[in-house]
């Protein structure tokens, strides 16, 4: 049953369905993003999680026409507030940037044009959807600058990007991203770039947001302690395709994709019980080239069996749903089983073949 | 900013100073040549090389020697050719130097705008078979050789089609901008174009380099999210952010051109310009001359370099505080 994938919409803000983005390419037709569906409430947060190379940024960038790849094809549907944001021409989407769906993006060292002062940056913004004169952009500029805390922001208004610190850049950036109040921001890995200190103080800052302008978030990470801060529904994604998804207190306290296992185990957690080295999962990603026609994570899954042949779908609820060919009712039993036998053997490195299944080629990458 | 100027326009002054001593010891103190023998020319009398080597000083010590030479120079403005008796260098590089500033002026002037039109539009037009046809026209450009082109605009300007549709074209020459400005233009309007085709690919080719480059950059992503215009994204973003790099070739450039370096276009189309006084007085070995001609290149060359470290502050802002 593989609508349960998608809760049922009831003013959903965006509705993603089926969304599949390929390029050809001289070695065959790649596929970034194969079939992924999802809805976003108002004012929810939604967070994207899964390793570099899954699809997140790629699935994001193609809901606002982003990619100029020429080989890039993009299917599938996305409506927001019930227009498709796929079907749509340049110019209807371009009018959509930035006004009703902000992006903001990983590295705020390069994100802004470095010959133009923050504030310019962020009055062109406001001016490309708003019909206000210069001064008036610029004090709103100064307003928001102020908003997103920046010290002094009469004066630092005027400062060129390389000015700015990192976590200031990112703050200049996050309110260039809110300054026409978009219903959705999307951030690409918005904290990846910064320390552990600016990082929380981001966090922080897109929370109060959410709240002041009342906007819906997706967040884009790969890190789990990031989507538990902020997000109240998790999409975690493997290989282009969602591998599960579900509201936050569902995934993370009963995890049921061996992957979701994986990433949740390797965030260090200080009360736990102590291993030697943190559980890591065997092997890296496949390539995109060269991903499994049946279950994708399967080459690299310690409980690997003869049904992941075949393609799982999202399956298994009505809002928490997973792609995994194990039996549901045994899944927490698996998992305990996985970590006591990592903590007893207390090198869960070496944990990498509990069967032998994994094949030589898939890990030696 | 202005503290940059400032500071940009002592390094320059010092430079110059350090450019003139050089070429007075490499004209006046190489060991072996004696120049006293240069001036008095081929089979002069001792009694003549004595006063030759008063007159000019070559008997003081070195420093004097220099400074002699640069009040000669710049400040009495005196210094007459050792060759044709009685010609001061001054008024011929004063006469010669707006016949290269025009030339080179106009020249840039439409080299500058016809590589922002074929750069921009190729780098827009990737993928099409416009970008490619493009380029090609600017390898052509580059590849003819001035007196080459000069020669070929010439027969056909001056002499074949001299009767029908060129005989608007005045005599080769040049008439000074002061004297009758339609005439000067028309005068300088095929060596403008000619000198502006060797270097409109170049800078074509540059600037479709570094736009491509630039809209590979994070910040055009994130000015595409803001919801721009893609015309936009190329002329404010992309465009202003390339313009750093060329507008530094640009210099080096226009200085060299302006120094003397536009000489054969001034030969072919006849034009009295510092380059062809450069090159009359290296076959005379005109000591004096000389040294005025390299001064004044260095001059142009000089402030061409602090012009385009000035611009550069003031187009990138990353640059003001070295």
């Amino acid at each position: 049953m593989p609508d349960a994938a998608v809760p049922p919409a009831g003013d959903a803000l965006l509705e993603v369905r089926d969304l599949t983005v390929s390029f050809r390419t001289r070695r065959g037709l790649v596929t970034a993003v194969d079939g992924l569906s999802f809805s976003l409430g108002r004012r929810d947060v939604l967070g994207i999680v899964g390793e570099s190379g899954s699809g997140k940024s790629v699935s994001m960038m193609s809901l606002l026409k982003l990619i100029r790849d020429p080989n890039a094809r993009i299917e599938g549907e996305a409506r927001f507030e019930g227009r498709d944001l796929i079907a749509m021409r340049d110019k209807e989407i371009r009018a959509l940037r930035g006004r009703e769906i902000a992006m903001i993006f990983q590295d705020p060292m390069t994100a802004m044009t470095p010959v133009y002062t923050v504030g310019w940056q962020i009055a062109e913004q406001i001016r490309t959807h708003e019909s206000v004169g210069r001064r008036a952009a610029h004090e709103r500029a100064i307003q928001l600058l102020d908003e997103v805390g920046i010290p002094d922001p009469g004066r630092r208004v005027n400062d060129y990007p390389h000015e700015f610190s990192g976590g200031m850049r990112q703050r200049a950036v996050i309110a260039m991203a809110l300054a026409n109040n978009p219903s959705l921001l999307i951030a690409d890995e918005p904290t990846t770039a910064l320390d552990v200190t600016t990082q929380a103080q981001i966090l922080a800052l897109m929370r109060r947001l959410r709240v002041d302008h009342g906007s819906s978030i997706i967040l884009i990470t790969h890190d789990m302690g990031v989507v538990f801060d902020i997000a109240d529904n998790v999409l975690v994604m493997y290989a282009g395709r969602a591998a599960e998804q579900g509201p936050k207190h569902d995934v993370f306290h009963r995890p049921r994709h061996p992957y979701t296992w994986g990433l949740l185990s390797s965030v260090p957690r200080p009360r736990a019980e102590r291993v030697s080295r943190l559980p890591t999962i065997p092997g890296s990603p496949p390539s995109p080239l060269s991903i499994a026609p049946g279950c994708p994570f399967a080459p690299r899954c310690r409980l690997r069996h003869d049904k992941c042949d075949e393609r799982p779908e999202l399956a298994g609820g009505i809002v928490h749903v997973d792609a995994c060919w194990l039996p549901r009712d045994r899944r927490q039993e698996l998992r305990r089983s996985l970590i006591e036998k990592a903590v007893s053997e207390g090198d869960p490195g070496d944990l990498s073949e509990p069967t032998d299944s994994l094949s030589g080629s898939d890990s030696a990458r | 900013m202005l503290t940059f100027i400032g500071r940009r326009t002592a390094a320059a002054v010092l430079v110059l100073f350090t450019i003139s001593v050089l070429v007075f010891l490499i004209f006046f103190a190489t060991p072996g040549v004696d120049p006293a023998a240069r001036i008095a020319g081929r089979n002069a009398d001792p009694a003549t090389l004595a006063q030759v080597r008063h007159e000019f000083g070559l008997d003081r010590p070195i420093p004097i020697r220099y400074g002699l030479m640069m009040q000669h120079l710049f400040i009495a403005r005196d210094l007459s050719s050792f060759v044709n008796r009685g010609d001061l260098v001054i008024p011929q590089i004063l006469h010669a130097a707006p016949v290269t500033l025009s030339l080179v002026i106009g020249a840039a002037i439409i080299w500058m705008v016809l590589a922002f039109l074929m750069g921009t539009a190729s780098a827009a037009k990737r993928g099409t078979a416009f970008d490619p046809v493009i380029m090609l026209v600017g390898v052509v450009g580059v590849s003819i050789p001035a007196y080459w082109l000069g020669e070929v605009v010439n027969l056909f300007t001056q002499s074949r089609w001299h009767s029908g549709i060129f005989s608007w074209v005045p005599p080769l020459g040049y008439v000074p901008l002061s004297t009758n400005p339609a005439q000067w233009a028309l005068h300088l309007l095929f060596p403008w174009l000619t000198l502006a085709a060797l270097y409109a690919g170049i800078y074509a080719r540059v600037l479709r380099g570094e736009i491509l480059e630039a809209l590979n950059e994070d910040y055009v992503r994130t000015a595409r999210a803001k919801g721009l215009t893609e015309r936009r994204i190329m002329v404010r973003h992309a465009l202003r952010c390339s313009l750093i790099p060329v507008v530094s070739l640009f210099g080096l450039d226009f200085g060299a051109l302006v120094g003397g370096s536009a000489l054969l276009t001034e030969v072919v189309f006849g034009l009295p310009g510092v380059g062809k006084l450069t090159i009359d007085s290296l076959q005379n070995l005109d000591l004096p001359v000389i040294m005025g001609c390299v001064m004044y290149a260095a001059f142009f060359v000089v402030l061409a370099n602090a012009v385009v470290d000035v611009l550069y502050a003031a187009l990138d802002p990353r640059a003001r505080r070295a």
